[in-house]
């Protein structure tokens, strides 16, 4: 735990182009699967160039509110709002159209193995009739964000953990999305391949100021998104000075269904909460 | 297995039914609507349709032969040898040839989809799918279901003409029969009703291929392990149905055409 972000810190916080709009809304959110309890009761604001980190224990239910934010699944109770639609009422064909303005990078990648890293890359433009060259140039574009332009012809199978991840990031901005959804996108990975992903969600977080959701079980990473920014001249990742946080980054604690943490950096270092505090340790 | 009370066991089932009737439902009309994706149909056309040819072509052709084989030695003992030809006739296209056609594809065909799809499912593929934008049903569901009924209505006619011809290799061959008569008395057995009632089949056969196929991968649950139950359930299902449905339709033409 940064036990080194002082209160004066949040003076030298970043600049962050959030508004009061709100991007993802629960509302008393439950959902049970069989008849264990999974999300109980979960409500949370996420607001327009917000990064909001979602930390907690294994089998918290952090990926099941990830799928509720994106509609895959539904919930037994509450109300989610995702750009002010509400997607726990919406029809399926209805949340297709929604989805086209959110990404979302899956804990395994996810990647469609038939396909090769282009066409995964460009599934989403394929999709929407993108002329092949347009497309082709847009994917060019996306695997250098991720530095990957070297794999467009290979196949998922070819790539390694870390790689797939970053395709998978890849498909996820080409579209440019007002909302990106990150489950666990270090999730097994080794720490310098997981450091190389967040700085990738940086990045995507200061050039776009995309509001994101991000679930991640390394603390570090959590810190290394609050303390971090993209330098866009040097083009590096680097600490914010004097030992400040960014503000649009916020945490969102979940433990046994529960919500028991929703507030920014400098909240969480400074907690009372015991088991939070134990948790952080 | 754990063991559950009948209620929640027809409960269940009933609810496996409706997901089932859904899916089929969904998978049909999506043709009607766009996007509709002809390349995905195009290729399961090639995957099911030429993929089974070699399969389809020895089952028929051998079961061409050992009807001929095994019949003949039955109408030796009326003296009516030279009726093979309309007894391998009638059996490969009222019978054989649609079901043992749609038997190996279903061996063959229903549980790729499972699998594939079952793969897809529970490596969250079908998910991303969704996330990016695409009805998983519209883009795996309807080209197998299109592509299957298609194909296996000309795999049905390959399957009666090979089987025919293995008749007559036989009838031929072994017992001495004369070509051009095993052929005329196989064309003159065959009426309206009979071809009618053998290519209606492979149109329901088709059906049941792609959708249990799909529908048991699209519900795949527990990794690799439920892959394989989900593939093994594919073509049980999708067999066992084949067989009663070709009852169904059996009796059904019988019924229209009085034959």
């Amino acid at each position: 735990m940064p036990a080194d972000i002082a209160p004066g810190d949040v003076s030298q916080t970043q600049q962050s182009p959030s508004s009061a709009d709100p991007v993802v809304v629960f509302e008393d959110v439950s959902i049970t699967f069989d008849v264990k309890p999974v999300l109980q009761n979960i409500s949370f604001t996420v607001y327009r160039g917000e990064t909001r980190i979602i930390l907690g224990p294994a089998g918290g239910g952090k990926s099941v509110l990830m799928k509720l934010a994106n509609g895959l699944i539904r919930p037994d109770s509450g109300t989610i709002r995702v750009f002010g639609e509400d997607v726990t009422r919406m029809r399926e064909t209805d949340l297709f159209k929604l989805r086209a303005r959110i990404g979302m990078v899956f804990q395994e990648s996810a990647l469609f193995d038939s396909l090769s890293v282009e066409d995964n890359v460009a599934y989403r433009l394929h999709e929407d009739r993108v002329p092949d060259e347009e497309a082709h140039k847009r994917v060019i574009e996306a695997l250098q964000f991720v530095e990957l332009e070297n794999t467009i012809e290979k196949f998922p199978s070819e790539l390694s953990g870390g790689m797939r991840r970053r395709v998978s990031i890849a498909r996820a901005i080409i579209a440019k999305p007002d909302l990106i959804l990150y489950d666990s996108p270090t999730g097994g990975l080794d720490p310098i391949t997981s450091t190389t992903i967040i700085d990738l969600v940086i990045k995507q977080r200061d050039v776009s100021h995309t509001t994101s959701l991000l679930i991640t079980h390394r603390l570090q990473d959590a810190f290394l998104l609050a303390r971090n920014r993209f330098n866009q001249q040097t083009g590096k990742i680097e600490p914010i000075p004097n030992g400040g946080i960014d503000d649009s980054t916020k945490f969102l604690v979940l433990n046994e269904g529960h919500v028991v943490f929703d507030g920014n950096t400098h909240e969480l270092v400074h907690t009372n909460d015991p088991w939070l505090k134990e948790y952080l340790s | 297995m754990p063991f559950v009370s009948p209620e929640i066991f027809a409960k269940q089932i009933i609810a496996s039914v409706q997901d089932y009737s859904i899916l089929s439902w969904r998978a049909v009309a999506n043709l009607f609507s766009r996007p509709r994706y002809w390349a995905d149909i195009y290729t399961q056309m090639d995957s099911i349709g030429v993929g089974s040819m070699p399969i389809v072509v020895l089952t028929g052709f051998f079961t061409g032969c050992v009807l001929a084989l095994q019949s003949a030695t039955s109408l030796q003992a009326f003296g009516s040898v030279s009726l093979t030809g309309n007894l391998v006739a009638l059996s490969m296209v009222k019978e054989l040839g649609p079901v043992l056609t749609g038997l190996m594809v279903s061996g063959r065909n229903a549980s790729g989809m499972a699998s594939e799809i079952g793969s897809m499912k529970v490596t969250e593929q079908i998910d991303a799918m969704r996330a990016l934008g695409t009805d998983p049903v519209r883009k795996l569901v309807t080209p197998r279901l299109y592509a299957t009924v298609f194909m296996l209505f000309f795999l049905t006619v390959v399957s009666d003409a090979v089987g025919i011809a293995g008749g007559a290799l036989v009838s031929v061959t072994l017992m001495g029969l004369n070509a051009s008569s095993y052929f005329h008395n196989s064309y003159r057995a065959l009426q309206y009703g009979d071809v009618v009632q053998g290519l209606t089949k492979p149109l329901f056969s088709g059906f049941i291929i792609a959708t249990v196929g799909c529908y048991f991968g699209m519900t795949t649950k527990g990794g690799t392990q439920g892959v394989g139950k989900a593939t093994t359930q594919a073509v049980v299902y999708s067999s066992v149905f084949i067989i009663i449905v070709d009852f169904i339709v059996s009796r059904a033409m019988i019924g229209i055409f009085g034959r």
